[in-house]
Protein backbone atom coordinates (compact mmCIF):
# COMPACT_ATOMS: atom_id res chain seq x y z
CA UNK A 1 0.00 0.00 0.00
CA UNK A 2 2.88 2.32 0.88
CA UNK A 3 4.52 1.59 -2.48
CA UNK A 4 1.33 2.41 -4.39
CA UNK A 5 1.20 5.72 -2.52
CA UNK A 6 4.80 6.59 -3.49
CA UNK A 7 4.42 5.66 -7.18
CA UNK A 8 0.99 7.24 -7.47
CA UNK A 9 2.14 10.52 -5.91
CA UNK A 10 5.22 10.60 -8.17
CA UNK A 11 2.98 10.21 -11.20
CA UNK A 12 0.69 13.01 -10.07
CA UNK A 13 3.68 15.26 -9.30
CA UNK A 14 5.01 14.73 -12.83
CA UNK A 15 1.57 15.45 -14.28
CA UNK A 16 1.41 18.70 -12.29
CA UNK A 17 4.89 19.72 -13.49
CA UNK A 18 4.04 19.15 -17.16
CA UNK A 19 0.73 21.01 -16.91
CA UNK A 20 2.42 23.92 -15.14
CA UNK A 21 5.21 24.11 -17.75
CA UNK A 22 2.61 24.09 -20.52
CA UNK A 23 0.57 26.74 -18.72
CA UNK A 24 3.62 29.02 -18.50
CA UNK A 25 4.43 28.33 -22.16
CA UNK A 26 7.83 26.92 -21.20
CA UNK A 27 7.22 23.72 -23.14
CA UNK A 28 6.27 23.41 -26.78
CA UNK A 29 2.88 21.76 -27.20
CA UNK A 30 4.27 18.84 -29.20
CA UNK A 31 6.48 17.81 -26.26
CA UNK A 32 3.89 18.65 -23.64
CA UNK A 33 1.30 16.45 -25.34
CA UNK A 34 3.81 13.61 -25.63
CA UNK A 35 4.54 13.64 -21.90
CA UNK A 36 0.88 14.02 -20.99
CA UNK A 37 0.08 10.95 -23.09
CA UNK A 38 2.85 9.06 -21.31
CA UNK A 39 1.47 10.05 -17.91
CA UNK A 40 -2.04 8.99 -18.85
CA UNK A 41 -0.59 5.49 -19.24
CA UNK A 42 1.83 5.65 -16.29
CA UNK A 43 -0.48 6.96 -13.55
CA UNK A 44 -3.02 4.08 -13.70
CA UNK A 45 -0.06 1.68 -13.76
CA UNK A 46 1.46 3.31 -10.71
CA UNK A 47 -1.80 2.87 -8.81
CA UNK A 48 -2.46 -0.67 -10.03
CA UNK A 49 0.94 -2.22 -10.85
CA UNK A 50 -0.62 -5.61 -11.72
CA UNK A 51 -2.63 -4.18 -14.63
CA UNK A 52 -0.17 -5.44 -17.24
CA UNK A 53 0.37 -8.91 -15.82
CA UNK A 54 -1.87 -10.54 -18.43
CA UNK A 55 -0.12 -8.83 -21.33
CA UNK A 56 3.26 -9.72 -19.80
CA UNK A 57 2.32 -13.36 -19.56
CA UNK A 58 1.24 -13.31 -23.19
CA UNK A 59 4.69 -11.99 -24.21
CA UNK A 60 6.54 -14.41 -21.96
CA UNK A 61 7.64 -11.74 -19.47
CA UNK A 62 7.54 -12.93 -15.84
CA UNK A 63 5.81 -9.86 -14.39
CA UNK A 64 4.00 -6.77 -15.62
CA UNK A 65 6.45 -4.57 -13.74
CA UNK A 66 9.39 -5.93 -15.75
CA UNK A 67 7.48 -5.28 -18.93
CA UNK A 68 6.86 -1.68 -17.91
CA UNK A 69 10.56 -1.28 -17.12
CA UNK A 70 11.57 -2.67 -20.51
CA UNK A 71 9.07 -0.56 -22.44
CA UNK A 72 10.11 2.49 -20.44
CA UNK A 73 13.77 2.09 -21.38
CA UNK A 74 12.93 1.59 -25.06
CA UNK A 75 10.70 4.64 -24.98
CA UNK A 76 13.35 6.83 -23.31
CA UNK A 77 15.93 5.70 -25.86
CA UNK A 78 13.61 6.70 -28.68
CA UNK A 79 13.02 10.08 -27.06
CA UNK A 80 16.80 10.64 -26.83
CA UNK A 81 17.26 9.79 -30.50
CA UNK A 82 14.44 12.12 -31.38
CA UNK A 83 16.03 14.94 -29.38
CA UNK A 84 19.41 14.38 -31.10
CA UNK A 85 17.59 14.64 -34.38
CA UNK A 86 15.92 17.87 -33.31
CA UNK A 87 19.26 19.32 -32.16
CA UNK A 88 20.84 18.43 -35.52
CA UNK A 89 18.04 20.27 -37.31
CA UNK A 90 18.45 23.25 -34.99
CA UNK A 91 22.21 23.35 -35.58
CA UNK A 92 21.62 23.38 -39.32
CA UNK A 93 19.18 26.27 -38.88
CA UNK A 94 21.52 28.32 -36.70
CA UNK A 95 24.35 27.62 -39.15
CA UNK A 96 22.30 29.06 -41.99
CA UNK A 97 21.40 32.06 -39.83
CA UNK A 98 25.06 32.64 -38.93
CA UNK A 99 25.96 32.55 -42.63
CA UNK A 100 23.15 34.93 -43.53
CA UNK A 101 24.28 37.26 -40.79
CA UNK A 102 27.91 37.21 -41.96
CA UNK A 103 26.86 37.82 -45.58
CA UNK A 104 24.69 40.79 -44.56
CA UNK A 105 27.47 42.25 -42.46
CA UNK A 106 29.87 41.90 -45.40
CA UNK A 107 27.35 43.71 -47.66
CA UNK A 108 26.98 46.55 -45.16
CA UNK A 109 30.74 46.89 -44.78
CA UNK A 110 31.18 46.97 -48.56
CA UNK A 111 28.42 49.59 -48.93
CA UNK A 112 29.94 51.73 -46.21
CA UNK A 113 33.41 51.47 -47.75
CA UNK A 114 32.03 52.45 -51.16
CA UNK A 115 30.19 55.44 -49.67
CA UNK A 116 33.25 56.60 -47.74
CA UNK A 117 35.28 56.45 -50.93
CA UNK A 118 32.64 58.50 -52.75
CA UNK A 119 32.68 61.13 -50.01
CA UNK A 120 36.46 61.35 -49.94
CA UNK A 121 36.70 61.75 -53.75
CA UNK A 122 33.95 64.42 -53.71
CA UNK A 123 35.56 66.36 -50.91
CA UNK B 1 40.12 38.06 -63.63
CA UNK B 2 42.19 34.96 -64.33
CA UNK B 3 42.15 33.89 -68.00
CA UNK B 4 39.05 36.00 -68.58
CA UNK B 5 37.12 34.47 -65.69
CA UNK B 6 35.82 36.41 -62.69
CA UNK B 7 37.67 34.72 -59.87
CA UNK B 8 37.12 34.76 -56.12
CA UNK B 9 39.74 33.44 -53.73
CA UNK B 10 38.09 32.16 -50.55
CA UNK B 11 40.31 31.91 -47.47
CA UNK B 12 38.69 30.34 -44.41
CA UNK B 13 40.56 31.63 -41.36
CA UNK B 14 40.39 30.88 -37.65
CA UNK B 15 42.72 32.90 -35.42
CA UNK B 16 45.26 33.46 -38.18
CA UNK B 17 46.08 37.10 -37.53
CA UNK B 18 49.77 36.13 -37.63
CA UNK B 19 49.80 34.97 -41.24
CA UNK B 20 46.61 36.25 -42.88
CA UNK B 21 48.04 39.63 -43.93
CA UNK B 22 50.97 37.96 -45.73
CA UNK B 23 48.71 35.41 -47.41
CA UNK B 24 46.22 38.05 -48.63
CA UNK B 25 49.08 40.32 -49.70
CA UNK B 26 50.77 37.54 -51.64
CA UNK B 27 47.57 36.49 -53.41
CA UNK B 28 46.79 40.06 -54.41
CA UNK B 29 50.38 40.58 -55.55
CA UNK B 30 50.53 37.42 -57.67
CA UNK B 31 46.98 37.68 -59.03
CA UNK B 32 46.16 41.37 -59.47
CA UNK B 33 42.69 40.93 -60.98
CA UNK B 34 41.11 38.62 -58.41
CA UNK B 35 38.94 39.35 -55.41
CA UNK B 36 39.87 37.85 -52.07
CA UNK B 37 37.24 36.90 -49.51
CA UNK B 38 38.49 36.02 -46.04
CA UNK B 39 35.86 34.12 -44.08
CA UNK B 40 36.60 34.69 -40.43
CA UNK B 41 35.28 31.56 -38.74
CA UNK B 42 34.58 33.12 -35.36
CA UNK B 43 38.14 34.14 -34.54
CA UNK B 44 38.86 35.62 -31.14
CA UNK B 45 41.87 37.56 -32.39
CA UNK B 46 42.10 40.39 -34.94
CA UNK B 47 42.01 38.15 -38.03
CA UNK B 48 39.08 40.01 -39.64
CA UNK B 49 40.55 43.47 -39.10
CA UNK B 50 44.02 42.44 -40.28
CA UNK B 51 42.57 40.80 -43.41
CA UNK B 52 40.46 43.87 -44.22
CA UNK B 53 43.49 46.12 -43.80
CA UNK B 54 45.42 43.88 -46.20
CA UNK B 55 42.76 44.54 -48.84
CA UNK B 56 40.54 41.48 -48.60
CA UNK B 57 36.76 41.44 -48.44
CA UNK B 58 35.82 39.99 -45.07
CA UNK B 59 32.81 37.96 -43.97
CA UNK B 60 32.88 37.42 -40.24
CA UNK B 61 30.88 34.55 -38.76
CA UNK B 62 29.43 35.24 -35.31
CA UNK B 63 30.78 31.94 -33.95
CA UNK B 64 32.91 29.04 -35.09
CA UNK B 65 31.29 26.76 -37.67
CA UNK B 66 34.33 24.80 -38.86
CA UNK B 67 35.96 24.89 -42.28
CA UNK B 68 32.85 23.46 -43.94
CA UNK B 69 30.64 26.21 -42.53
CA UNK B 70 33.09 28.90 -43.55
CA UNK B 71 33.38 27.46 -47.05
CA UNK B 72 29.63 27.26 -47.68
CA UNK B 73 29.47 30.92 -46.75
CA UNK B 74 32.27 31.56 -49.26
CA UNK B 75 30.46 29.69 -52.02
CA UNK B 76 27.23 31.51 -51.24
CA UNK B 77 29.11 34.78 -51.58
CA UNK B 78 30.60 33.61 -54.90
CA UNK B 79 27.17 32.62 -56.21
CA UNK B 80 25.45 35.83 -55.07
CA UNK B 81 28.16 37.99 -56.62
CA UNK B 82 28.23 36.10 -59.89
CA UNK B 83 31.79 34.75 -59.92
CA UNK B 84 32.84 32.25 -62.59
CA UNK B 85 35.43 30.55 -60.42
CA UNK B 86 35.86 30.13 -56.66
CA UNK B 87 39.17 28.97 -55.27
CA UNK B 88 39.79 27.83 -51.71
CA UNK B 89 43.19 28.58 -50.19
CA UNK B 90 44.39 27.87 -46.65
CA UNK B 91 45.09 30.82 -44.37
CA UNK B 92 48.38 29.42 -43.07
CA UNK B 93 50.31 30.19 -46.25
CA UNK B 94 51.07 26.63 -47.33
CA UNK B 95 49.40 27.06 -50.72
CA UNK B 96 51.30 28.94 -53.38
CA UNK B 97 48.96 31.32 -55.30
CA UNK B 98 51.16 31.02 -58.39
CA UNK B 99 49.42 27.68 -59.04
CA UNK B 100 46.01 29.36 -59.29
CA UNK B 101 46.11 30.05 -63.08
CA UNK B 102 46.98 26.37 -63.61
CA UNK B 103 43.93 25.31 -61.61
CA UNK B 104 41.69 27.78 -63.45
CA UNK B 105 42.96 26.53 -66.82
CA UNK B 106 41.91 22.99 -65.98
CA UNK B 107 38.40 24.18 -65.10
CA UNK B 108 37.71 24.47 -68.85
CA UNK B 109 37.28 20.70 -68.99
CA UNK B 110 36.59 19.93 -65.33
CA UNK B 111 34.19 21.10 -62.66
CA UNK B 112 36.38 20.75 -59.58
CA UNK B 113 40.18 20.94 -59.62
CA UNK B 114 42.26 19.97 -56.60
CA UNK B 115 45.80 21.15 -55.93
CA UNK B 116 47.46 17.99 -54.60
CA UNK B 117 50.56 17.31 -52.57
CA UNK B 118 52.40 13.99 -53.03
CA UNK B 119 51.73 14.18 -56.75
CA UNK B 120 55.27 14.78 -57.97
CA UNK B 121 55.99 18.34 -56.94
CA UNK B 122 57.39 19.41 -53.60
CA UNK B 123 58.75 17.30 -50.75
CA UNK B 124 55.82 16.81 -48.38
CA UNK B 125 56.06 13.57 -46.36
CA UNK B 126 53.66 11.81 -43.99
CA UNK B 127 54.14 8.54 -42.08
CA UNK B 128 52.21 6.14 -39.82
CA UNK B 129 48.41 6.02 -39.38
CA UNK B 130 48.04 9.40 -41.03
CA UNK B 131 49.64 7.95 -44.15
CA UNK B 132 47.38 4.86 -44.02
CA UNK B 133 44.36 7.14 -43.79
CA UNK B 134 45.52 9.09 -46.82
CA UNK B 135 46.19 5.92 -48.81
CA UNK B 136 42.73 4.55 -47.95
CA UNK B 137 40.99 7.82 -48.82
CA UNK B 138 42.93 8.15 -52.09
CA UNK B 139 42.19 4.59 -53.18
CA UNK B 140 38.45 4.76 -52.48
CA UNK B 141 37.87 8.30 -53.72
CA UNK B 142 39.88 7.71 -56.91
CA UNK B 143 37.51 4.85 -57.71
CA UNK B 144 34.41 6.90 -56.93
CA UNK B 145 35.61 9.89 -58.96
CA UNK B 146 37.07 7.85 -61.86
CA UNK B 147 40.29 9.87 -61.70
CA UNK B 148 43.56 9.63 -59.82
CA UNK B 149 43.34 11.50 -56.51
CA UNK B 150 46.36 11.38 -54.21
CA UNK B 151 45.59 14.21 -51.80
CA UNK B 152 41.91 14.03 -50.94
CA UNK B 153 42.10 16.28 -47.88
CA UNK B 154 43.74 19.15 -49.73
CA UNK B 155 42.27 22.56 -48.95
CA UNK B 156 43.46 23.96 -52.27
CA UNK B 157 40.64 23.57 -54.78
CA UNK B 158 39.00 25.44 -57.61
CA UNK B 159 35.31 25.20 -58.50
CA UNK B 160 33.43 26.39 -61.58
CA UNK B 161 29.91 27.85 -61.66
CA UNK B 162 28.09 24.52 -61.56
CA UNK B 163 29.98 23.37 -58.48
CA UNK B 164 29.72 26.80 -56.82
CA UNK B 165 25.96 26.57 -57.27
CA UNK B 166 25.90 23.14 -55.62
CA UNK B 167 28.28 23.99 -52.78
CA UNK B 168 26.32 27.17 -52.01
CA UNK B 169 23.33 25.06 -51.00
CA UNK B 170 25.05 21.87 -49.90
CA UNK B 171 28.31 21.79 -47.99
CA UNK B 172 28.81 19.66 -44.87
CA UNK B 173 30.10 21.38 -41.75
CA UNK B 174 31.26 18.20 -40.04
CA UNK B 175 34.84 17.07 -39.53
CA UNK B 176 36.44 15.97 -42.84
CA UNK B 177 33.06 16.54 -44.50
CA UNK B 178 34.43 19.60 -46.25
CA UNK B 179 37.00 17.48 -48.08
CA UNK B 180 36.09 13.79 -48.18
CA UNK B 181 32.31 13.99 -48.27
CA UNK B 182 32.21 16.82 -50.80
CA UNK B 183 34.36 14.74 -53.15
CA UNK B 184 32.02 11.74 -52.94
CA UNK B 185 28.97 13.96 -53.37
CA UNK B 186 30.46 15.86 -56.31
CA UNK B 187 31.67 12.74 -58.12
CA UNK B 188 28.36 10.92 -57.62
CA UNK B 189 26.50 13.78 -59.29
CA UNK B 190 28.55 13.42 -62.43
CA UNK B 191 30.84 16.41 -62.05
CA UNK B 192 34.35 15.97 -63.39
CA UNK B 193 37.11 16.11 -60.79
CA UNK B 194 40.82 16.50 -61.59
CA UNK B 195 43.91 16.98 -59.52
CA UNK B 196 47.06 18.92 -60.35
CA UNK B 197 50.35 18.45 -58.55
CA UNK B 198 51.37 21.44 -56.46
CA UNK B 199 54.28 22.01 -54.11
CA UNK B 200 53.28 22.88 -50.57
CA UNK B 201 55.28 25.23 -48.45
CA UNK B 202 55.97 25.23 -44.74
CA UNK B 203 53.21 26.87 -42.79
CA UNK B 204 53.89 30.50 -42.00
CA UNK B 205 52.33 30.13 -38.56
CA UNK B 206 51.00 27.26 -36.43
CA UNK B 207 52.26 23.68 -36.24
CA UNK B 208 50.72 20.41 -37.44
CA UNK B 209 50.19 17.75 -34.77
CA UNK B 210 52.45 14.70 -34.78
CA UNK B 211 51.15 12.64 -31.85
CA UNK B 212 50.62 8.97 -32.83
CA UNK B 213 47.42 8.73 -30.76
CA UNK B 214 45.94 11.64 -32.64
CA UNK B 215 47.00 10.05 -35.90
CA UNK B 216 45.14 6.85 -34.98
CA UNK B 217 42.03 8.83 -34.07
CA UNK B 218 42.35 10.62 -37.39
CA UNK B 219 42.49 7.28 -39.20
CA UNK B 220 39.34 6.10 -37.41
CA UNK B 221 37.44 9.26 -38.10
CA UNK B 222 38.51 9.31 -41.73
CA UNK B 223 37.24 5.74 -42.10
CA UNK B 224 33.93 6.62 -40.42
CA UNK B 225 33.42 9.76 -42.51
CA UNK B 226 34.24 7.91 -45.71
CA UNK B 227 31.86 5.04 -44.93
CA UNK B 228 29.07 7.44 -44.05
CA UNK B 229 29.66 9.47 -47.20
CA UNK B 230 29.45 6.32 -49.30
CA UNK B 231 26.15 5.12 -47.83
CA UNK B 232 24.54 8.55 -47.87
CA UNK B 233 22.42 9.69 -50.72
Amino acid sequence: MKLTLVTGLTGLLLLGTIVELLRRRQLREKYGMLWLAVLVVVIPLSLFPRLLDNVAELLGVASGVSLVLFLGIVFLLLVCVHLSWEVSALEEETRTLAEDFALLRAEIDADRAARDELVSTDG
Amino acid sequence: MVNGKRTLIIIPALNESGSIADVVGEVRGELPGVDVLVVDDGSTDRTAAVAAAAGAKVAKLPYNLGVGGAMRLGYRYARDHDYDVAIQIDADGQHDPRYVPKLVDLLDDNDLVIGARFAGEGDYMVRGPRRWAMVMLSAVLSRVAHTKLTDTTSGFRAANRRVIEMFATWYPAEYLGDTVETLVHTARRGYRIRQVPVAMRKRMAGTPSHSPARAMIYLGRAFAVLTLALIRR
